[in-house]
């Protein structure tokens, strides 16, 4: 059956970080430069700190997720998050697979040591866990930065599933 | 007068890098406490760069930051140079110069057209900006295209414009194709209107907070990033090897980050400090074009930040002009760095101030020791003393008026919480 786009139908998505660098956030806004014109008409930011300061964390068709999680706080914030989104995408290579954020779970005996007191002083996690370790990933988009071939091809096929444009 | 008791917390300040919140208690009329608080987990990269090759940790160390990984990628090549006695070519020099005109144009252009611009409008975002209205269309299309310029310039040199992989010690992995210099010089042509467009309005708007605190950076005759000496307001000069002797860490037990004061005082580092103490250094069309604007420099307004990074736009773009319209690049290699226990010291300007990467290797050239200090942690004294001036003067407006204004004010200074929290800092009690 042949699909009828809807007047005026925007995909609303979600943009957050967790511990990173955030380069991927930075490559999306450099993505704009090429793309702004094709994809903000048919974008709704429900939530993206880094573009507005009213945010809300309501139902989403795609949240995008780059950094890794440190804390136990930042993996009920990333369940919270889960449960608002119908798609989610690990962005970026501490999402994808924890490093180099998870750097610390490495670390020999005494390194780890030396570091303790703090994790202890700020509640930070035993470990620093990808985001597929804590929720269900629906998609991914590797490397540090995000490749930005597999973002864009990513968003265009959300465009379609959504049956946005 | 009645006497005032409010507390005013914002959680997570939105449209800065990273994450940061802010406390504010006033009792009885007095501002009692401003706490800027650095938000973002701590990724310890000063920790995880023990034990390993001096060759890897120029790459690792860019990952400390996406928008300013240029900075950290070039300050970590230095220290690694400097380690290791290495003085790079003249060549490697001017594609340096260039890669990180490309970063300031960028990552200035993505602070005051997507962060900073709303805040002039009284708009939530850039995404609102009304397309049907003359110059917020045209400012719309200027972001892109500026941001664009300065991303196509670091990828023509490094590569990429985030963790940018041709840059190394002892030169370039790939030399720049001169066929191309041409679309690069068009490009920055292109775009300079736009720039123009943005000191005028940075130059005309009303925001003020004028406290008069120190401030330092590189200075040099050439307005480079990379070069030249640290110099503060009272003329305190240090060589870059001398620069982390006239600092002193501050804890502060609310921060992930850890904060700094120079030759015992608050000051600021960024645009505005580099204005400020450099002016004179500028490129001459730059001076030309920015008659008006230069002559509000040396300034103590802390808004006038966003003014300084809109001259540095131009002066990045004027720059590279020059440099592409006199310079072919030839081949060459990077020269092999001969390995020797050392300590080195690489000390940039990064966009938002002075950068300081410190590394100490045995002579098999593995690390023992690293130490980097960011700008954030250098100008966070001075965001809370600025903010604790303008509440102390605006007790009598509403608290969302103060809520929002606090945040223009921290906005100003470009804050990079990422930044901030990569490391520990090892005498942290």
């Amino acid at each position: 059956m042949k699909k009828t786009l809807e007047k005026n139908k925007k995909l609303k998505v979600g943009w957050f970080t967790f511990s990173c660098c955030e380069d991927s956030t930075v490559l999306f806004t450099e993505l704009l430069n090429e793309h702004w014109q094709d994809w903000l008409p048919y974008l709704d930011f429900k939530h993206a700190k880094v573009l507005k300061s009213k945010n809300s964390l309501t139902d989403m068709d795609v949240v995008f997720v780059e950094g890794a999680i440190a804390s136990e706080e930042k993996a009920k914030e990333l369940k919270k998050i889960r449960a608002k989104a119908k798609v989610l995408v690990a962005v970026g290579a501490c999402a994808v697979t924890g490093m180099p954020s998870a750097q610390r779970n490495e670390f020999p005996e005494e390194l780890r040591k030396s570091i303790d007191f703090l994790l202890e002083k700020f509640n930070y996690g035993e470990k620093v866990r990808r985001l597929d370790e804590i929720v269900k990933v629906d998609a991914k988009v590797p490397g540090c930065p995000m490749n930005e071939q597999k973002f864009i091809e990513l968003i265009e096929q959300m465009f379609k599933k959504f049956n946005i444009k | 007068m009645h006497l005032i008791d409010f507390d005013l917390n914002i959680n997570e300040i939105t449209k800065v890098e990273g994450s940061a919140g802010l406390d504010v208690k006033v009792t009885n009329g007095k501002v009692e406490y401003v706490k800027f608080k650095v938000q973002d987990y701590k990724r310890f990269y000063t920790q995880a760069i023990k034990g390993k090759p001096i060759t890897a940790v120029p790459q690792l160390l860019s990952r400390i930051c996406g928008t300013c990984s240029i900075a950290h990628l070039i300050a970590s090549i230095e220290a690694v140079e400097k380690t290791l006695n290495y003085e790079p070519s003249l060549q490697t020099k001017i594609l340096r110069t260039l890669t990180y005109h490309g970063l300031i144009i960028r990552d200035h252009a993505l602070h005051l057209y997507v962060f900073v611009l709303p805040d002039l409008f009284k708009k939530d975002s850039l995404l609102e900006f009304d397309e049907n209205d003359k110059l917020q269309h045209q400012l719309l299309h200027d972001t892109f295209a500026v941001k664009s310029a300065g991303n196509n310039l670091t990828k023509y040199t490094a590569g990429r414009s985030v963790h940018a992989p041709f840059p190394v010690p002892g030169g370039f992995l790939k030399i720049p194709d001169n066929n191309e210099k041409k679309t690069i010089i068009e490009e920055m042509e292109k775009v300079r209107p736009a720039v123009l467009r943005l000191i005028e309005l940075f130059l005309n708007s009303p925001d003020q907070l004028v406290r008069p605190t120190n401030y330092a950076a590189l200075k040099n005759d050439d307005y480079s990033y990379l070069e030249g000496k640290i110099c503060d307001m009272n003329g305190v000069i240090a060589e870059e090897t001398e620069f982390r002797n006239h600092l002193e860490h501050v804890v502060l037990p609310y921060s992930q980050a850890s904060a700094y004061t120079f030759a015992g005082q608050p000051y600021r580092v960024g645009a505005l400090a580099r204005i400020n103490l450099n002016q004179q250094a500028l490129n001459s069309r730059t001076k030309k074009d920015c008659l008006q604007a230069l002559k509000v420099f040396p300034s103590h307004n802390a808004y006038h930040n966003n003014l300084a990074q809109a001259i540095e736009i131009l002066n990045s773009i004027d720059d590279t002009i020059e440099i592409l319209k006199n310079n072919n690049f030839k081949p060459a290699k990077p020269d092999k760095l001969e390995l020797r226990a050392a300590t080195g010291v690489g000390v940039v300007e990064a966009p938002r101030g002075t950068l300081y990467h410190k590394l100490t290797i045995d002579d098999k050239g593995i690390v023992t020791e690293g130490e980097v200090i960011v700008p954030t942690g250098q100008n966070q004294i001075t965001i809370e003393l600025d903010i604790a001036e303008y509440i102390q003067k605006n007790l009598d407006r509403p608290k969302d008026e103060l809520a929002l204004t606090c945040e223009k004010i921290i906005r100003a200074y470009d804050p990079c919480m990422s930044c901030a929290s990569h490391f520990l800092e090892i005498n942290w009690l």
